[in-house]
């Protein structure tokens, strides 16, 4: 493993969701999500019910990798932004730094102007998130108190005991 | 690259089923999806053309149950095999925790396999990656043909790495979950290792 293994803390994790249910309000948007680059779903905020978030999750995340292979065939580095047009309801798909993904699901009640403009503003504030969990991860790592995390408590039995 | 969740207490972990075309990557999600439980399951998503060959990938996610409060969960991925997707087939490595090569058994299929291992190894190393360093497990598949390579032989072709390997017949089901199940322990427990 590379040791970029994605934590993610109590404390950040609500501060994440509020960021979302924020930008859902403001942009008025059906859903917003926020997926890891390799496809793990992060967090969502809106009407998330009926959708099935994690193939969702997976399905962007090829998506932005797909693109960035075309970016970067044409010399590239990274399309930022992907914008997806429905009969009802449209689709902004955003990187956040180079690591997350931010999804934005609106209907005509909202306008891919709108969108943008709150995207910009709320990519902002996810990043400087995210920059505090690196470093939290970093202090962690650093004092040893990861090591004391649950994985030091996982047994043999606990892991053959999943296959049963 | 797992994803930690100490706020929903899950821990994320993706499997990379590779090998040539037609080695049967999609034929053992398929029956992985068929043998488990509806709550541990999600919908296997498969990007395929309309002749049923994967064009981008098939995708699972599956939930193996607890480990001290903390769900587990892995999402199973293949790649396309066709040599002209080599360009997918390098996005589906990224982020991978551990790697199943399934191998088609039949005698004329050894080259494929061999140019798909070689294949494995220069995309993995693209992404940083080592194929020595990650869990990985092989599959021999297709084992219930008659013109198939005896195991010792396809074991001195493809396992110079001396992994764990399993006999397959993924149509019936033979050995899919043993791989599984293999490669799953090792990524879990290089979790504990590195945590």
């Amino acid at each position: 493993m590379t040791g970029s293994d994605l934590v993610m803390y109590e404390e950040e994790f609500l501060k994440i969701e509020e960021e979302l249910q924020k930008l859902r309000r403001q942009a008025n948007a059906k859903v917003v999500f926020l997926v890891d680059k390799n496809g793990q779903l992060i967090a969502s905020a809106g009407e998330t019910r009926d959708i099935d978030t994690t193939s969702l999750a997976s399905l962007t995340a090829g998506n932005i990798a797909a693109t960035g292979g075309i970016a970067r065939l044409l010399g590239e580095r990274e399309f930022t932004i992907l914008f997806h047009e429905g009969e009802k309801d449209n689709i902004h798909i955003s990187l956040i730094g180079q690591r997350v993904i931010l999804v934005v699901i609106f209907d005509h009640r909202s306008s891919l102007g709108l969108v943008r403009l709150r995207v910009k503003k709320a990519t902002e504030s996810l990043s400087n998130i995210f920059d505090d969990i690196s470093r939290k991860v970093e202090k962690e790592r650093g004092e040893g108190k990861l090591e004391e995390s649950i994985f030091a408590e996982i047994t043999d039995e606990d892991i053959d005991n999943l296959f049963r | 690259m797992s994803f930690i969740n100490y706020s929903s207490r899950e821990i994320n972990c993706k499997i990379v089923y590779y090998g040539p075309g037609l080695c049967g990557k999609t034929t053992n999600l398929q029956y992985i999806y068929k043998r488990t439980n509806p709550n541990q399951k999600g919908k296997l998503i498969s990007l395929a053309t309309e002749t049923e060959r994967t064009l981008f990938f098939d995708f699972l996610p599956l939930a193996l149950g607890d480990i001290k409060g903390f769900r587990i969960r892995f999402h199973l991925y293949t790649v396309p095999g066709q040599v002209f997707y080599a360009a997918s087939r390098k996005l589906i490595l990224k982020g991978v925790d551990g790697v199943v090569f399934v191998a088609d058994s039949q005698i004329e299929r050894m080259e494929s396999n061999i140019e798909s291992f070689d294949d494995l190894k220069i995309n993995l190393a693209e992404q940083g990656y080592e194929l020595e360093r990650l869990p990985f497990t092989i599959q021999y598949n297709k084992r219930d043909l008659s013109n198939i390579v005896p195991l010792e032989e396809m074991d001195r072709l493809l396992n110079h790495l001396e992994v764990q390997w399993f006999e397959a017949v993924a149509i019936t089901g033979k050995g899919v979950f043993e791989t599984l199940k293999s490669v799953a322990k090792q990524v879990l427990i290089e979790l504990k290792k590195h945590y």
